[in-house]
């Protein structure tokens, strides 16, 4: 099976996207993109975590499995995590994931960015981006073997 | 005695000095003369040399201030006196009026939005307008409203009244007049800060041109959030520009206008603004005009060099006469080129003024009115060895009142300050500190009994997303009880229905949906255990900053989305279980590993404070680099001051010493921790709930450089030193800079040796003006107020000639030649003594390191927790650093830094019990394989593996399982990520907790985007 191949998509269609946004840096980035109403499309959830390395693999794989459209894993930069070094693990983590991924054709709906908590304009762009890129894309095919 | 303190200037000086006092057991009032509290940190992109982002490093210690129980923040408020006696001062303040009640605002910002009068915006240094009705930024603390009482249409004309009608809450009240109010206090802090210079009255510099901008302007400029959303461009014709000139030393350096000192801080501003220009536009071009670089921090010249090399930032060394404006209205500079002596002009399309630092007018006016002695300056007085001490016992100083400074120099002083304040105070600590109580926790039944509150922010919410319609959708979702709307959840008012909610309908989870949890989680907590309810059972649905503000144009996806973040928050909440905080008990007491001057200040500052300390030293008396020293810089003679120290430190009974000795071993964390010290051959455990590292340094041996060792008309600095406490009886002395510093092999600027050249330059020519001195030297860096000692020598007929590094002097003999640039042209000085200035080099830090697991940075000093603002910290909780262990300092410096680490070390020795991460990492042995991945990822050391005896039928073996430390642990879950058995749960970020929320995304999903698909599973 192709997993790529593409769905057929109504106008309605609009890509939906589960984003990890670790507290200290990227959470506090799409505070301060609405704080500064940067506008983005209302493609992505924010689900909150402490760190970006508590990201498991397996919750990306569950996104992806049950039809989300993309999964954002954001973080501090390198060198500015709260916890040392825990986005080294993440990174590690979730290149591994991609590769993974790539094999079956997924990769390009997983996305790792470090954004900081200044960096509400380069929030608000990445998600106009990752949903531009997904709308190319198209839906998760997952959901069209559910049908 | 009161064991209270008054902390005037809510800068970062200020902020540090009321969060360490607050937290040492001291009622704290913090008075900010401006509408909210954190200076002009508040207002900066970026810190040097690091580019961190300033107000991610400085909010949450805003928030921080604004919530700790024992910190009352006095803010809009002016210092008028200050009466009294140590112990028992009368701080008489003045309130001004706000014309808006504080205790109703809820910074909704809706005033803001009506309000038809438009001001210069001083946090945009005046490049953009704000309302007359404002919140100063969006970070602002107390984030409340206040009139601008000058512009007010209503308040200076009587029309208008907007902002009145638009309020939600009424907080606007025309009628609030300035309050004066009298604190009583134990001890006072002033943390009065700066004021940025103003160029205006240097005529030759055309800051009346458009593109002539200060510094402050620029740095609002590459800010995402100043006028132009980090775009650098030129405010007369709003176009990108090509060139700029930054011309250094604007209001510094400058005896004709009466600024004698270096500000110290617009070399590496420049620096920074200049690397954070061209990240934005690679293109640029930048040129920094400049009479010496001064970088002399830690990284400073490392942070210069890579301005040089990898952002092609030109450095030219000259003081510009002037700025030209041609008929075009095109800017030109017209110079000298110091190396040269040429004359030059050169096209420019902006001009940045890099603006000094002035005393600001609140510290002339508290000095006056209250006695304290100002320095030449116009600084509060203090002396070298007691930097933070002002004329007036139990009045303190620190920041750039004291003197210019940067922001780790100030957040050390900071905490100087506090550990004073605290010490004076320490038998009335905790008599005037409120702990929070709250009702005991209720008995939660087994079902999820949720309650969901949804704000409409004013109209911040309500006008894109549909609230009503949010409601009832939430009331659908399983394990919802009760659901309803709110004007202003965080209302106090709001407080209280939250509360009779949970009452009456039995809740045992609360959800808001509002926004942030970064700013808003604590307060609705504090709402939950006021009710009977753990903190751990709330959360909040971020439907503003993540929702409303950012689909502002399309209301219904918007709606759709607040209800899809809604659903997962409510989603997770129904798995929350109750967490607690363990309280873990702790040793106050501290040991202090060194015994020089740092050692012995960070130990009696520790002591005084009432705890027992032990100085560890590795030699066989105390006193360390402070004993090769003849003279201070102020004319004073270490031995007395040595004196004066070591009677304090033997006459302590708190303090023990402990010579010729050294820390073996580590273990344990903070609160508790168990080593073993090495001494008289012997080994003795040593318990104790904190430690400082107080190593110092050493001078470099610059052996095979300059002839030295060979010659012995070649010493070193340290040797001149020593040499002058006798009489010196050569008559030319030719000293050079730089010697083993500033090269390929140590890129670092040893930071003290110019000041030390210069002192030792003066004291040659006073003991014998005949004597000819020569410095060779880079740049000169007598940063700060130091500048004078440079103008000294100078008028003393010291002679200063600067070399490049590729052609450095030669020394033949007694012979020095040296390149001069300007006449270019060799120059030979036929010298009786050649002394070379070295750096200081780190000592042997790599056993320390290796025991309390804390970094080294490249050159082997101390890595401390953050460059800026935990200067005197280690990441590893319950370890503190100070003086020239972290990188090399003047004395002063290493006083201010070793009261700063007992003042930290303070705020955990005063603590009844520690408390620990309450959502913190959690292993199931069962599932546990031993295979210690946890132990590998966790950067705090939290897991750790432990025996077991496992018995299976007859067969029984040892095994290894992981635990977890809770009192370590953070709560990141990179742990339970990491784990391959899936035996470790994050505790509010389990698993099962975030896989719920994701299936109520999946839902979200398909119940908005997929057709006629039922989901409810």
């Amino acid at each position: 099976m192709n997993a790529e191949a593409q769905t057929p998509i109504g106008d309605a269609w609009e890509p939906n996207i589960l984003a990890f946004c670790c507290n200290w840096c990227s959470y506090a980035g799409a505070d301060l993109a609405g704080v500064s109403r940067f506008q983005y499309p209302p493609t992505v959830k924010i689900l909150r975590v402490m760190c970006s390395s508590r990201v498991e693999p397996a919750f990306i794989l569950k996104a992806l499995k049950d039809g989300a459209d993309g999964v954002l894993v954001a973080g501090c930069h390198i060198g500015d995590c709260h916890y040392i070094d825990g986005n080294k693990n993440a990174e590690i983590r979730i290149n591994n994931t991609k590769k993974a991924l790539g094999k079956l054709g997924f990769d390009k709906r997983l996305r790792l960015e470090w954004i900081s908590a200044s960096e509400g304009l380069r929030f608000s762009e990445v998600i106009r981006d990752f949903t531009e890129e997904i709308k190319k894309l198209g839906q998760n095919p997952v959901k069209e073997v559910k049908k | 005695m009161k064991g209270s303190v008054a902390v005037v200037g809510g800068g970062i000086a200020g902020i540090q000095a009321a969060l360490d006092l607050a937290d040492s057991g001291f009622k704290t009032y913090l008075i900010e003369s401006r509408p909210s509290i954190g200076g002009v940190m508040s207002q900066l992109d970026k810190t040097f040399p690091t580019n961190d982002c300033a107000m991610c490093i400085l909010s949450p210690k805003l928030v921080e201030t604004a919530r700790h129980p024992n910190i009352e923040l006095l803010g809009y408020s002016d210092v008028k006196s200050i009466t009294g006696k140590a112990g028992d001062f009368t701080v008489k303040v003045t309130k001004k009026a706000r014309y808006v009640d504080e205790t109703k605002c809820t910074g909704c910002g809706t005033c803001t939005e009506k309000c038809p009068s438009k001001v210069p915006d001083e946090y945009n240094a005046g490049m953009t307008k704000r309302k007359s009705i404002y919140i100063p930024f969006a970070q602002a603390i107390p984030r409340v409203a206040t009139i601008d009482s000058a512009h007010c249409l209503f308040l200076t004309k009587g029309k208008c009244g907007v902002c009145k009608k638009v309020c939600g809450p009424k907080a606007v009240d025309y009628e609030q007049i300035d309050k004066e109010i009298e604190l009583n206090v134990g001890s006072v802090v002033l943390a009065t800060g700066f004021k940025p210079f103003d160029p205006t009255g240097l005529k030759q510099y055309r800051f009346d041109h458009p593109d002539v901008i200060t510094s402050l302007q620029f740095e609002r400029l590459l800010s995402a959030s100043g006028p132009t959303q980090g775009h650098v461009t030129k405010q007369s014709d709003g176009k990108v520009p090509k060139n700029i000139a930054f011309i250094q030393c604007v209001g510094s350096r400058n005896p004709r206008i009466d600024r004698n000192h270096c500000s110290s801080v617009c070399c590496m501003y420049a620096t920074k603004e200049s690397i954070i220009a061209k990240e934005h536009d690679p293109e640029l071009n930048i040129t920094i005009f400049h009479i010496d670089i001064r970088a002399y921090g830690k990284n400073f010249e490392e942070f210069y060099n890579r301005a040089q090399k990898e952002y092609g930032i030109k450095y030219i060394n000259s003081r510009p006469s002037e700025v030209v404006v041609d008929a075009n209205n095109a800017l030109s500079l017209k110079y000298e080129d110091f190396n040269t002596g040429d004359l030059k002009s050169q096209n420019f399309d902006m001009v940045v003024l890099s603006i000094g630092l002035d005393p600001a007018d609140s510290t002339r006016t508290i000095a006056l009115s209250s006695g304290i002695a100002l320095d030449d300056f116009g600084n509060i007085a203090t002396s070298i060895e007691n930097p933070v001490e002002s004329s007036v016992a139990g009045i303190y100083v620190c920041g750039v009142a004291q003197g210019p400074k940067d922001i780790p120099d100030t957040v050390a002083q900071a905490s100087a300050a506090a550990s004073k304040a605290a010490a004076l105070l320490s038998g009335e600590r905790g008599t005037l500190i409120k702990e929070r109580e709250f009702p005991e926790e209720k008995k939660l039944s087994i079902e999820p009994r949720i309650g969901v509150f949804v704000c409409h922010c004013g109209i911040n919410i309500g006008s894109v997303v549909n609230v009503p319609n949010v409601v009832e959708y939430a009331k659908t979702l399983p394990g919802v009880t009760h659901a309803q709307e709110m004007l202003y959840a965080c209302s106090s008012d709001s407080q209280v229905t939250i509360k009779e909610a949970i009452a009456r309908n039995d809740l045992n989870r609360v959800v808001v949906a509002s926004c942030t949890p970064r700013t808003h989680e604590p307060l609705f907590q504090n709402t939950c255990r006021e009710a009977g309810l753990n903190p751990y059972l709330f959360e909040l649905a971020n439907i503003r900053e993540h929702c409303s503000w950012v689909h502002m144009k399309d209301k219904e996806k918007a709606t759709q989305k607040a209800k899809g973040i809604v659903s997962m928050a409510v989603a997770k909440s129904a798995l929350f279980q109750p967490l607690y905080k363990q309280k873990v008990s702790l040793i106050n007491r501290a040991i202090v590993l060194g015994g020089g001057v740092a050692g012995m200040t960070a130990a009696l500052d520790i002591a005084n404070n009432g705890y027992s300390v032990t100085i560890i030293e590795r030699e066989k008396e105390l006193g360390g680099m402070l004993r090769e020293m003849t003279e201070l810089y102020d004319g004073k003679k270490p031995a007395d001051v040595l004196k004066e120290i070591m009677g304090k430190v033997a006459g302590n009974k708190n303090i023990k010493v402990i010579n010729e000795a050294k820390l073996l071993k580590v273990e344990g964390y903070l609160g508790n921790f168990k080593g073993v010290v090495l001494a008289n051959g012997r080994e003795m455990p040593i318990d104790f709930g904190a430690a400082v590292v107080a190593t110092g340094a050493r001078n470099l041996e610059p052996s095979g450089l300059f002839n030295y060792g060979k010659d012995s008309r070649v010493v070193t600095q340290a040797q001149l030193e020593k040499m002058m406490g006798k009489d010196l009886s050569a008559n030319v002395i030719t000293m050079i800079q730089c010697v083993g510093a500033r090269n390929s092999q140590r890129e670092y600027c040893g930071r003290t040796c110019c000041v030390d050249a210069v002192k030792n330059a003066i004291r040659i020519k006073k003991a014998n003006s005949s004597a000819s001195v020569y410095v060779l030297y880079r740049d000169m860096r007598t940063y700060g107020v130091m500048e004078k000692l440079y103008g000294n020598a100078r008028d003393l007929g010291v002679i200063f000639i600067k070399y490049d590094a590729g052609t450095p002097p030669k020394v033949e003999g007694g012979s020095v030649v040296i390149h001069d640039s300007m006449l270019n042209q060799d120059i030979e000085i036929a010298s009786d003594l050649v002394v070379l200035s070295t750096p200081l080099v780190a000592g042997e830090n790599e056993e320390i390191n290796q025991l309390f697991k804390i970094p080294l940075d490249k050159n082997k000093f101390f890595l401390e927790a953050h460059p800026k603002l935990r200067p005197v910290d280690f990441a590893t909780d319950g370890v503190f650093l100070c003086g020239s262990a972290q990188a090399p300092k003047l004395i002063d410096e290493a006083i201010s830094q070793a009261s700063a680490a007992a003042s930290r070390a303070c705020t955990i020795l005063s603590r009844k019990f520690i408390e620990t991460e309450g959502a913190v990492s959690v292993v199931n042995e069962a599932k546990c394989i031993g295979c210690g991945t946890c132990v590998t990822v966790c950067p705090y050391n939290a897991p750790s593996l432990y025996d077991v005896t496992v018995k299976v039928e007859d067969v029984t073996y040892t095994t290894k399982k992981s635990k977890i430390n809770a009192a370590s642990c953070k709560g990141c879950g990179s742990c339970a990520a990491a784990c391959p058995a899936g035996a470790i749960t994050a505790q509010h970020f389990s698993s099962k907790e975030i896989g719920e929320a994701m299936d109520a995304f999946q839902k979200g999903v398909k119940s908005i985007s997929i057709e006629k698909v039922e989901v409810m599973v």
